[in-house]
């Protein structure tokens, strides 16, 4: 990747196609998806190196909050790999665009929707690449509560136990899952020194700080050593004010107030 | 079963570098033979099977055959959902190798016995699923289902000394195979059991009973046309599985007798209730269960009368 390079993929065009979208289809985990808009753009707008969807030496990405597909659906239209024509059939009766990914989708390299299933997978795709002795590498996008899960923490110790450098997992810190704040459900903390005893090369950042982002993701050194991990501080609901940091958004759907609002906050940001 | 299937399993991997060979820490005095030859292509990943699947479904997707190894219930049940969105969804080659089918871990207790393994998965329709009867039937399974482009489960004992009589390996996915034949009435099993249903036939023979014996390996896709062919020739039906009485060998044939209106009864030989605690070897099971053959000739000449 060109670090000098601006990003391919505006996160405010992300933005713009969450709330457009989540209008549209009448659905909810808007906050989810905004929260990781920033990430995504990073991720498919200068790291991922995919010449196609169907190069089978592509890096690979797994949503493994698969709940925030929308935000992913809104990077793979950017980038021409998803039809203006598709992308508003998501959440429609026969679409390929549900609320969380499926693999059939062009670009989709693994399905997800079910927590702690992403960062196994990804840690087998990491291993395989080790094996064919390949360059490509593996990015992982897990969500905060997802650390809940006990599968994610024997994907962990694998990982750093094989020293799979081309594996990089994002944390999307936003504190809030379904129910609750993190921090009063099930407390994470200290995520930081979590994630270091066992093993893995942890980075803390801002989580819509794109560039700082990318910086980091290309100075890590892919090659040899640990396993990453960008521990990435983000707002749930970021980009539109009466949604941020609110639990209620994780399912609710907008009504055409809000909608305008929403719309009218991430136009002037 | 699994010293053959490893063996086999070694022979393929020779010509095929696709084949890796993954363990949730179990198999000893079993998986050696690819651990010693195949060093960088075997991976004890600990005692971490939803991990172990996960791994597994990772490694497919970019092209390798991964084979994970596992006790029956930590290699279906544990993992079971990962089993499901992984290779069964994505239609990814992973082979998933549970050994100890119904009681072969006897005093090991009811944690390590598999009675709803093939029920559990053979209702995901995604999934090739394969319990062979004896060592033989396990290699040509082995030879003719590891390359499929879907999931496959294969269903092993621990036996490698016991064969089944006639069955000489014979294998075909979505078929059933021939031990003898008979007039009065049939019998078909499925696994490691089924040299229990054998000596049952002799002894039912000397008592002038013909009894026709088949194998159910393949329970996924399922021997529909050969079961309702060799149905409509019996008017009694015994099932034999080291299964819960639900979900296995005996629901199948319930389900082909049902839908095609067949005019025969089924007796279902399974094991009737949950594990109570009460522990003991492998044959001590079978017996409390009613499945030695003995019991299955007393039940067999019972439901003649």
């Amino acid at each position: 990747m060109n670090i000098a390079k601006p990003l391919t993929i505006n996160p405010f065009e992300i933005r713009r196609i969450i709330i457009e979208q989540s209008m549209r289809a009448h659905v909810g985990h808007i906050g989810s998806a905004l929260s990781i808009a920033d990430i995504i753009a990073v991720l498919y707008g200068s790291v991922l190196q995919i010449p196609n969807p169907d190069n089978p030496d592509r890096d690979r990405f797994i949503l493994s909050k698969g709940h925030a597909a929308l935000a992913l659906y809104a990077a793979l239209f950017l980038k021409g790999w998803l039809s203006e024509a598709e992308l508003n059939t998501y959440c429609a009766d026969g679409s390929l665009l549900g609320v969380h990914p499926e693999c059939a989708l062009k670009g989709i390299d693994f399905c997800s929707g079910s927590l702690g299933q992403g960062l196994p997978i990804g840690t087998g795709a990491a291993l395989a690449a080790k094996l064919q002795r390949s360059l490509r590498r593996v990015y992982v996008l897990v969500s905060d509560a997802e650390c809940n899960e006990g599968s994610l923490w024997e994907a962990v110790m694998f990982a750093a136990h094989h020293r799979l450098s081309n594996l990089v997992t994002v944390v999307d810190l936003n504190g809030q899952q379904a129910l609750g704040y993190t921090n009063q459900v099930l407390d994470l903390s200290p995520l930081v020194q979590r994630w270091q005893a066992f093993g893995w090369d942890v980075h803390e950042v801002d989580g819509h700080n794109v560039e700082e982002m990318k910086k980091m993701i290309t100075d890590l050194d892919t090659l040899s050593g640990l396993p990453h991990v960008l521990i990435a501080r983000t707002v749930f609901g970021k980009g539109v004010s009466y949604m941020e940091n609110q639990i209620k958004w994780h399912y609710w759907p907008m009504s055409e107030d809000e909608y305008r609002q929403a719309i009218e906050e991430i136009n002037m940001a | 079963m699994r010293g053959t299937f490893i063996k086999t399993l070694v022979e393929i991997a020779e010509y095929d570098p696709r084949i890796l060979l993954l363990t949730g820490d179990l198999g000893y005095m079993a998986v050696e033979p690819f651990a010693e030859k195949f060093k960088q292509r075997f991976f004890n990943v600990g005692v971490a099977e939803q991990n172990l699947i996960g791994l597994a479904t990772g490694l497919a997707e970019s092209g390798f055959i991964p084979f994970v190894y596992s006790i029956v219930p930590f290699a279906v049940l544990r993992p079971y959902e990962f089993i499901r969105n992984g290779p069964i969804l994505q239609q990814l080659p992973i082979r998933i190798v549970g050994t100890g089918g119904g009681f072969e871990y006897g005093v090991n207790g009811a944690s390590h016995y598999g009675l709803e393994d093939v029920g559990v998965l053979r209702i995901q329709p995604g999934i090739t699923v394969i319990a062979p009867a004896d060592y033989e039937q396990a290699r040509t399974s082995l030879l003719v289902s590891w390359n499929l482009p879907g999931p496959v489960y294969y269903r092993l004992g621990k036996d490698d000394q016991t064969i089944v009589p006639g069955l000489s390996g014979q294998f075909e996915i979505g078929r059933v195979q021939h031990i003898s034949n008979g007039t009065d009435l049939l019998m078909i099993t499925m696994g490691s059991i089924t040299s229990e249903a054998v000596k049952a036939v002799e002894a039912l023979a000397k008592q002038g009973v013909s009894c026709a014996l088949i194998v159910v390996a393949s329970m996924n896709p399922a021997p529909n046309t050969d079961l309702i062919k060799v149905l409509s020739s019996f008017r009694i039906v015994l099932t034999v599985e080291a299964h819960y009485f639900v979900g296995g060998l005996g629901s199948l044939v319930s389900e082909v007798i049902a839908e095609n209106s067949l005019p025969c009864r089924l007796v279902r030989c399974a094991v009737k209730t949950t594990p109570t605690g009460i522990t003991g070897s492998q044959d001590y099971m079978l017996r409390l269960n009613s499945l030695k053959s003995e019991q299955l000739t007393a039940i067999a000449l019972k439901e003649m009368q």
